[in-house]
């Protein structure tokens, strides 16, 4: 599929979804409760001139942006870890499902608590929430890895840079695209709520106050402008490197 | 080059899915010399890949010890299916076998050009037919110019007449470059056409049932009657 039907699709999709709110509003008519999409829009810009949109969606941004980096890291490492070793997969492996229910809100009370309300808590809050998720998608990658390839890495004296490089790491790809896809979106919700239990600003702050003064406009607003960052992200730097690394395909 | 010799004192399979336990290999030596073909001719199922991974190097789980004549030799192996990495290319393919440096490129090409794969180096392996996929598998083990060559029915699977030119081109590289070779094959005519030793396995678990040497020269190889008078004789005293 072109860039430009890829875009054109993108953009059929969304335009569905405005029309079923905006005709959902005009319906309910309590502008207050839910207002129509030029409502919202029209709070988006007060926040933008204000300048309060960008500075907490930067740092909301850069929280995101760590806790992500850091629990990709960390998941991906234990994930292949555990996929390769059956004795790495057994020893963690109950770790791994205990910390994949436990609830983000108890991990991120605990990370306050014992911590402190400090920015480190905040991120590694986060992380720990998603390195489950992360770790559990690339195990099945890494327990999935070719053998034959694996040995004719070996006979054929490649190199563990050159093994890792353009064997193993090619295969794991679309499990790394996975997790990253469905990291992104949870990192995001949860850093919402670690900002409004323990952080001074931030959009998951502003919300907070928001909620308090059952502003539904700038709630939306928040959600749309982060909802929007989101959608460029995926358009812009997940798909383009899926296909990249999906070139070889039939 | 390499001539190697193994001995095998144990090498079992163990039980699995309900199946029992299976002894492949119990006190089984093979002398390969340098510079020789070898084939190993046998029915499906026998262990004979198990051999060839045995000698590679990557079946350890067996008692016994494989030898080489010369240090650390290097081994091509061509398995049964070409095993290429998908996303990468043909030529990237041959090219990761080998170490770095521009000879190794020039090689890495000309060995291409001499498959008929000189159009094809930019392709990603699965856009090509498996006789392509198997000439690129088979490129990637001659060039690296090893001093011992597994071949694992490289050419099962594949039209007769496919099958026919890649033996022939095979011939001709050998002819050229000798090397030690290890031709595993279940089909007869092949083991004949190819190779100055045939050895018939028969088991489990394996034996050498019979250890012929085929006597004929590279003409001689391209003509029906002198290839099936041979086989006659493996085959009769085989059975």
């Amino acid at each position: 599929m072109g860039a430009a039907s890829r875009l054109g699709w993108w953009a059929i999709s969304l335009g569905a979804f405005v029309a079923v709110w905006w005709l959902a509003a005009l319906i309910y008519a309590e502008p207050k409760l839910l207002p129509t999409p030029p409502h919202v829009l029209d709070a988006l810009l007060v926040l933008a001139k204000s300048g309060a949109l960008f500075s907490n969606l930067a740092i909301t941004l850069a929280r995101v942006a760590a806790a992500f980096l850091l629990a990709m890291s960390i998941g991906s490492a234990l994930g292949i870890l555990m996929g390769m070793s059956m004795t790495a997969d057994r020893l963690l492996g109950p770790w791994v499902v205990l910390f994949l229910n436990l609830p983000a809100l108890v991990i991120i009370m605990l990370c306050y608590v014992w911590f402190g309300l400090i920015e480190a808590a905040a991120v590694a809050a986060v992380a720990i929430n998603k390195i489950p998720n992360v770790a559990v998608t690339l195990r099945e990658g890494a327990a999935a890895l070719s053998r034959d390839l694996a040995e004719m890495a070996a006979i054929y004296r490649f190199s563990r840079w050159k093994t890792l490089r353009h064997v193993i790491l090619p295969q794991l790809a679309p499990y790394f695209a996975a997790a990253a896809r469905s990291g992104l979106a949870l990192v995001w919700k949860i850093v919402l709520v670690v900002e409004l239990l323990g952080r001074p600003n931030g959009v998951g702050f502003e919300l907070q106050t928001a909620f308090q003064l059952w502003d539904v406009a700038t709630i939306l607003a928040y959600a749309l402008a982060f909802g929007l960052i989101v959608q460029a992200i995926e358009l812009g730097v997940i798909q383009p490197w899926e296909q990249a690394v999906n070139r070889w395909r039939r | 080059m390499s001539g190697l010799t193994v001995e095998i004192a144990d090498k079992t399979f163990p039980a699995s899915d309900g199946a029992p336990e299976r002894a492949l290999y119990r006190d089984f030596r093979l002398e390969v010399a340098d510079r020789s073909f070898v084939a190993l001719l046998g029915p499906s199922g026998l262990g004979k890949t198990t051999l060839l991974n045995i000698v590679a190097g990557v079946d350890k789980d067996f008692r016994g010890k494989v030898a080489f004549t010369s240090e650390k030799p290097r081994i091509g192996y061509a398995f049964q299916s070409p095993r290429l990495l998908p996303w990468r290319t043909v030529l990237d393919n041959v090219l990761l076998a080998l170490p770095k440096g521009r000879e190794h490129v020039e090689r890495a090409r000309a060995v291409l050009g001499e498959m008929g794969l000189g159009d094809a180096e930019r392709v990603f392996p699965e856009r090509l037919s498996l006789g392509m996929q198997r000439r690129v598998a088979l490129a990637r083990a001659f060039a690296l110019e090893p001093d011992l060559l597994l071949m694992d029915e490289p050419f099962v699977s594949l039209d007769e007449q496919t099958a026919e030119k890649l033996r022939d081109l095979l011939a001709d590289l050998i002819q050229r470059r000798p090397t030690t070779v290890l031709f595993v094959t279940h089909d007869s005519r092949e083991a004949v056409r190819l190779a100055d030793r045939v050895v018939v396995l028969a088991g489990p678990p394996v034996r050498i049932e019979r250890d012929v040497r085929v006597e004929l020269t590279p003409e001689k190889r391209r003509e029906a009657g002198d290839v099936e008078r041979v086989r006659d004789h493996v085959v009769r005293v085989a059975g």
